[in-house]
């Protein structure tokens, strides 16, 4: 049985935290040249409806703390980055979790940068969804909009020939995706049973991966190219009957080639985006899309707020709702930043498929409290979900989420 | 009088002509000399605080530091590093100045390990929820600018030449500026800006002026009032450390990401 805490225990550890290692590592700070960010969080999920699933929880809480130790060495040409999370959940024995979201070495030269540890890497332009962005896996517990990643072991080597800049990578471990567990409750019906994960590599998490990208700014134009070979960060599923009787789904991880082009174009208020991949697996081979702009205008009506619209067309050439949602997709958004002391931001806008009519709707809003807090309050709904589409488990789940940081 | 004595006078009244020079020459020539005096220093670096007051006077501090590249016959490359509020620490703005065509502009979002390529025709738009504009903190260039001289004045008490300048670049967020040179160590000591209505907006006050690496004067303190709205916003300066050899690299994309 996998993260079998008592919530007693762990509630006690983190007060620990918040009392002696706090006020300990505030201390230490000066002294040892030993840099420390930390930030601790407190989020409740409030839902419209009742579970499809009786085992899933209600309405939850759920606290979590990040810390970032840093210290750099030899006219900072040489520094380590360690920085660990932890979450414990209220209800989610998947979600209680903890990962190393850096364990870093990195030396600096002119010519090329090195970093040999475990970190995160993004790649990439749009704001739906990340297609192109490959290297870490997604740490799906913490958010449904996929940008909380797991800590990723590496080899970067980073050379800068002339303008462009060349990533090289060798990735010696998998990290398996998390998922929602039996009480969670952001899962599919049949919920995602990681202790039966499958891969199509004999080495399972220990096969290597490696991945190349050339990137480059000219004038108004950024431009990435990347390549990919290894095993696929996001699961195929397998619907089975664990030893429970449990209707699950196996995460099957194959191995995968993928190239992937991100392009922007920076004209004026204008913000030009594509990202386009094509992977080839011994399943099946697929291309998909993200394109389109963002527009900001700013000083809106003689405010210091800026206004932003952004559109944005996803496909992807499978066209299988079962496989993906977004297909035929387009999203409709706006951003404000109203540039006011408290850092204010909304973002709201949906999503809606062109096939079959399907919306999911969010808003996230955030601002600063005092000179260390931050307050934010997100809500995500969908509506017209079909039965053959991977968004119909989720119609039972509209929520609203508070969540307050300190940071220190 | 006779014809050679009026051509003699012609003659002599042709250098004299010649050093009149018109409101538009002369204003040139200062803005020239005021740049003239800021050339040569390389690089930079400083830390400074910002703290912005509501018309009530209610305060909110926000500190960083940057880093400057001078960029000869191009405008300047800076980054700039949020150190608080604490939950931008870490935020990092790369910016590329150009004299004729738009600056390139790179955000750099920490907790996404993400770079941004932003848009830099927000150069009216809030520097960070600031009194200052994007093209406020922008380096001075000569050739961004039709300038003209209007009078001599005095400003913090010092004897300055008063300048007009128009921008000619596009979208900026002012129909004019006026700019107080000092006439002694040629840097501006006051700016009166002026809407795109042309009505008085904003005041910019340079404060404490400092010699550093035995030429260069830096203010310790850039005051900007907001006339229309009340609000104040002052950069309080610190740290200036010059001759950092820092080179092209340490002003790209890669650069933006290590910084901190």
């Amino acid at each position: 049985m996998k993260n079998e805490f008592s919530l007693n225990k762990l509630l006690l550890l983190f007060l620990f935290f918040v009392l002696f290692w706090a006020p300990y590592i505030q201390a230490k700070k000066s002294k040892s040249g030993f840099e420390f960010n930390s930030k601790i969080g407190f989020e409740t999920r409030l839902f419209q409806d009742s579970a499809l699933d009786s085992r899933q929880h209600g309405n939850n809480l759920s606290i979590w703390f990040e810390t970032e130790i840093f210290k750099e060495w030899k006219n900072k040409k040489l520094s380590l980055t360690i920085t660990p999370f932890f979450r414990i959940d209220e209800n989610d024995k998947e979600r209680t979790h903890g990962d190393l979201r850096d364990f870093m070495l990195h030396k600096t030269s002119r010519k090329w940068e090195l970093k040999i540890g475990i970190g995160k890497v993004f790649w990439g332009v749009t704001e739906s969804q990340h297609l192109v962005d490959i290297i870490n896996q997604t740490d799906s517990v913490e958010s449904t909009d996929g940008e909380d990643k797991l800590g990723q072991p590496m080899v970067h080597l980073i050379l800068k020939p002339q303008a462009s800049t060349i990533d090289l990578f060798i990735l010696p471990y998998f990290r398996e995706r998390t998922f929602a567990g039996l009480n969670g409750r952001l899962r599919s019906n049949a919920y995602v049973d990681t202790d039966l994960t499958q891969y199509e590599s004999s080495k399972k998490e220990k096969q290597i991966d490696y991945a190349f990208r050339w990137s480059r700014t000219i004038k108004i134009w950024d431009i990435g190219l990347s390549y990919f070979s290894g095993t696929s960060r996001s699961p195929n599923f397998i619907p089975t009957v664990n030893g429970a009787g449990d209707n699950v789904l196996i995460p099957r991880y194959e191995l995968i080639d993928q190239t992937g082009l991100d392009l922007q174009a920076t004209i004026g208020k204008w913000l030009w985006k594509l990202e386009a991949i094509k992977r080839r697996s011994n399943s099946a081979s697929y291309s998909a899309l993200t394109t389109g702009f963002e527009y900001t205008l700013s000083g809106f009506r003689k405010s210091k707020a800026d206004l932003g619209l952004l559109v944005e067309y996803l496909y992807d050439d499978r066209e299988n709702p079962a496989l993906t949602p977004f297909d035929n997709d387009v999203l409709l958004a706006s951003r404000v930043a109203f540039n006011d002391p408290a850092s204010s931001e909304l973002l709201f806008g949906f999503i809606i498929d062109l096939n079959n009519e399907e919306k999911a709707y969010f808003f996230e809003f955030s601002r600063r409290l005092k000179q260390s807090f931050k307050l934010s309050i997100e809500g995500r709904f969908s509506s017209n979900t079909k039965p053959t589409s991977v968004l119909y488990s989720q119609r039972n789940n509209n929520y609203v989420q508070l969540e307050l940081v300190k940071y220190f | 009088m006779n014809k050679p004595a009026l051509v003699l006078a012609a003659l002599l009244l042709i250098p004299l002509l010649s050093f009149a020079e018109t409101a538009q020459e002369k204003g040139l020539r200062i803005s020239k000399k005021s740049k003239s005096v800021d050339v040569g220093w390389k690089d930079q670096t400083a830390i400074y605080k910002m703290v912005l007051s509501d018309r009530y006077g209610r305060k909110t501090t926000r500190a960083m530091h940057n880093r400057q590249m001078e960029i000869r016959n191009d405008g300047d490359k800076s980054i700039i590093v949020f150190d608080t509020p604490r939950d931008i620490k870490g935020t990092a703005f790369l910016s590329h100045t150009h004299i004729n065509k738009p600056d390139d502009q790179w955000l750099y979002l920490k907790s996404l390990r993400r770079v941004k390529r932003i848009s830099s025709n927000n150069k009216s738009g809030s520097f960070m929820g600031s009194e200052f504009s994007y093209e406020d903190i922008s380096s001075f260039e000569v050739d961004k600018y039709k300038h003209k001289f209007l009078r001599d004045g005095k400003a913090d008490g010092r004897d300055c030449y008063v300048v007009e300048l128009i921008p000619t670049y596009n979208y900026s967020g002012y129909t004019k500026q006026l700019v107080w040179i000092d006439k002694k160590i040629w840097r501006p000591i006051k700016m009166d800006y002026y809407d795109r209505k042309d009505s008085h907006l904003k005041t910019l006050m340079f404060l404490g002026y400092k010699k550093y690496f035995k030429t260069f004067y830096r203010p310790d303190e850039m005051k900007m009032i907001n006339h229309q709205t009340g609000k104040k916003t002052s950069l309080l300066w610190s740290e200036y450390k010059f001759g950092n050899n820092f080179t092209k690299s340490d002003f790209d994309v890669n650069a933006l990401k290590r910084a901190r």
